[in-house]
């Protein structure tokens, strides 16, 4: 369980996050959304421990992110941050192998090697295995540091964007893909997300940030009203739905 | 497809083997006085020759290169940007101060204490660096090795002022102008620490690929960000500072070969740090002997040869694109 208690961070006197409290369970995917600047890639760096906290506290199974020895937290949660260049001529299989280096240090055994096949086949980029990562596409390069990530094999996988420059095609694979480790080896999504149908299909929680602010937290279903919607994004949006599911129609 | 790229990897590393061991010969057998491989079985004063100078040359300049090499490779790393290396970004010129410094205090201080001077200000220089590049715009790739250039252009232009008042100016030229007629058996040894860092930074390959893939994910993957940071400056200090203190500044190494290498074999330092070593000291020991051919019986310093050698090939680097394999 991700534990965040009563967390503020400003920068330069600006706030960026006032006083969030929210509890995050083990298993099943949580999306966070909201417009830019809302304070949701920074709630996750936080989480994270890439920046300092200011006030409040964060524990990831009662281990304070702040105090615990970084090693440690990386068998636990693994993050991917948005627009991340890498700018190593890394082939697929060497970046995605690195996401293995918290549990061997540089050393790795068979298991290791297992988990980077087993990352590679479940991105399907088995083919473009042995290419530099600097020869890839957006998308294909995007693919391949999700399964970085996911290779971690961390409780927590925290996702900023990580749909970002992927087609159509590749977004919903990977909702799929984290429905499946969701579901069936119990591990934990928290993703930004930008396309709030994805989140509707496969989340099974939203929580809706607006300015540093939670402004609405629950199933699905409950988050996504026209009153939640217009309060965080600032306009009306229609929603349909779609076999139980609400489909937001926030184009028109 | 992947077959030919493979067996040209292979051909590519087998040839830099094959350079590497012709060099060596050739350094051996080339030289003022005389020396053939018929007097090194028979003639004992010509043997003389083979241990005072003619072996320790040919390691000094071997050595020389590769840990050179490997330092521009892990300063490439640590700053994210591939056009840095010591040379450039003020770590030899700051080492070129600390021996000043200590020859004009402490002129009776022994070579290794006026090295480990030498490193302490190297380490203290590219520090005040890295703490300047990490600020620069991540967006504009260009102004770091441009900012090291005027930063290292600064602290040679300190040297030489204080060499200039003191009239150590004769000394100054023997630290930049990097050299190997004056290796001889005695003068050289500390040559070897290089090799050790050299070996240490092997033995943090993956620590300090994972440092290059940035900060965030340095830190997502449980390394020690700012400790692998400070131990890769500490080990390029030192190569820097040894160097100087013993052959000089040479240009261009720490640049050139790891982008060569790179375009062939990538960035996992695990695999490349052998063979940015090898082609390092390939790349060194081959304009050493040019120098010393090209107006035999004098001598050319191999900072010269390198400084014309090292240009052409980063213009090549400059305008032949990654290949896309």
């Amino acid at each position: 369980m991700i534990q965040i208690e009563n967390v503020s961070l400003s920068y330069r006197e600006v706030p960026i996050l006032s006083d969030i409290t929210l509890s995050l369970g083990k298993g099943g995917i949580t999306a966070l959304v909201g417009p830019n600047g809302a304070g949701k890639s920074t709630l996750l760096s936080l989480i994270a421990r890439l920046q300092p906290l200011q006030t409040g506290r964060i524990l990831v199974d009662s281990l304070p992110v702040n105090s615990t020895a970084s090693r440690i937290l990386a068998r636990r949660l693994a993050i991917l941050r948005q627009g991340g260049a890498i700018a190593s001529r890394l082939t697929v299989r060497q970046l995605v192998g690195f996401g293995r280096f918290p549990h061997h240090q540089g050393r790795p055994c068979a298991g290791d090697i297992a988990a980077v096949e087993a990352a590679l086949e479940q991105f399907e980029l088995q083919a473009l295995a042995e290419r530099f990562i600097d020869t890839l596409s957006g998308g294909q390069r995007q693919r391949a540091m999700v399964a970085m990530t996911f290779c971690q094999g961390t409780d927590y996988l925290l996702l900023d964007e990580p749909l970002n420059n992927l087609d159509m095609f590749h977004a919903r694979q990977l909702m799929r893909s984290l429905r499946t480790i969701a579901d069936e080896r119990q591990r934990t999504a928290i993703i930004v997300l930008h396309d709030i149908n994805q989140a509707a299909t496969y989340a099974d929680r939203i929580v809706a940030m607006r300015d540093g602010r939670v402004i609405a937290d629950g199933t699905p279903a409950t988050v996504l009203t026209e009153d939640n919607l217009e309060a965080v994004f600032g306009y009306r949006m229609q929603i349909r739905q779609i076999d139980g599911t609400p489909l937001v129609l926030q184009h028109l | 497809m992947t077959d030919i790229r493979t067996s040209g990897k292979w051909m590519t590393k087998l040839a830099a083997c094959a350079a590497f061991v012709m060099l060596v010969i050739l350094s051996i057998f080339i030289g003022a006085g005389e020396f053939s491989p018929w007097q090194a079985i028979h003639d004992p004063a010509a043997l003389q020759l083979f241990f005072a100078s003619r072996l320790p040359r040919t390691v000094a300049a071997a050595l020389t290169g590769a840990a050179l090499s490997i330092a521009g490779l892990i300063m490439q790393a640590l700053v994210r940007n591939r056009f840095v290396e010591p040379s450039t970004a003020g770590t030899a010129q700051s080492a070129a101060l600390g021996i000043l410094i200590m020859t004009l205090v402490f002129p009776a201080a022994s070579l290794a204490m006026k090295t480990l001077f030498a490193s302490i200000l190297a380490l203290l220089g590219t520090s005040i660096f890295m703490m300047t590049a990490h600020r620069l715009p991540p967006a504009q790739p260009y102004l770091v090795p441009l900012f090291g250039l005027v930063y290292g252009g600064v602290i040679g232009a300190v040297v030489t002022f204080v060499g200039w008042q003191t009239e150590l100016l004769q000394f100054i030229d023997i630290w930049t102008n990097g050299e190997f007629s004056g290796v001889v058996r005695g003068r050289y040894e500390l040559l070897w620490g290089t090799a050790l860092m050299a070996a240490i930074a092997w033995w943090v390959a993956d620590r300090l690929t994972v440092l290059s893939l940035g900060r965030d994910v340095s830190i997502g993957l449980g390394l020690s960000y700012q400790r692998t940071l400070q131990l890769g400056l500490v080990i390029v200090s030192a190569i820097s500072a040894l160097t100087v203190v013993i052959v000089g500044i040479i240009p261009f190494v720490g640049l050139v070969v790891p982008n060569l290498v790179s375009r062939i074999l990538g960035d996992n330092l695990r695999g490349t740090i052998p063979w940015v070593g090898l082609s390092g000291a390939t790349l060194v020991l081959g304009c050493d002997v040019l120098g010393r051919l090209l107006r035999y019986p004098y001598e050319i310093p191999v900072a010269t040869v390198m400084g014309v050698v090292g240009a052409i090939l980063f213009l090549r680097l400059m305008f032949t694109r990654a290949t896309h394999a």
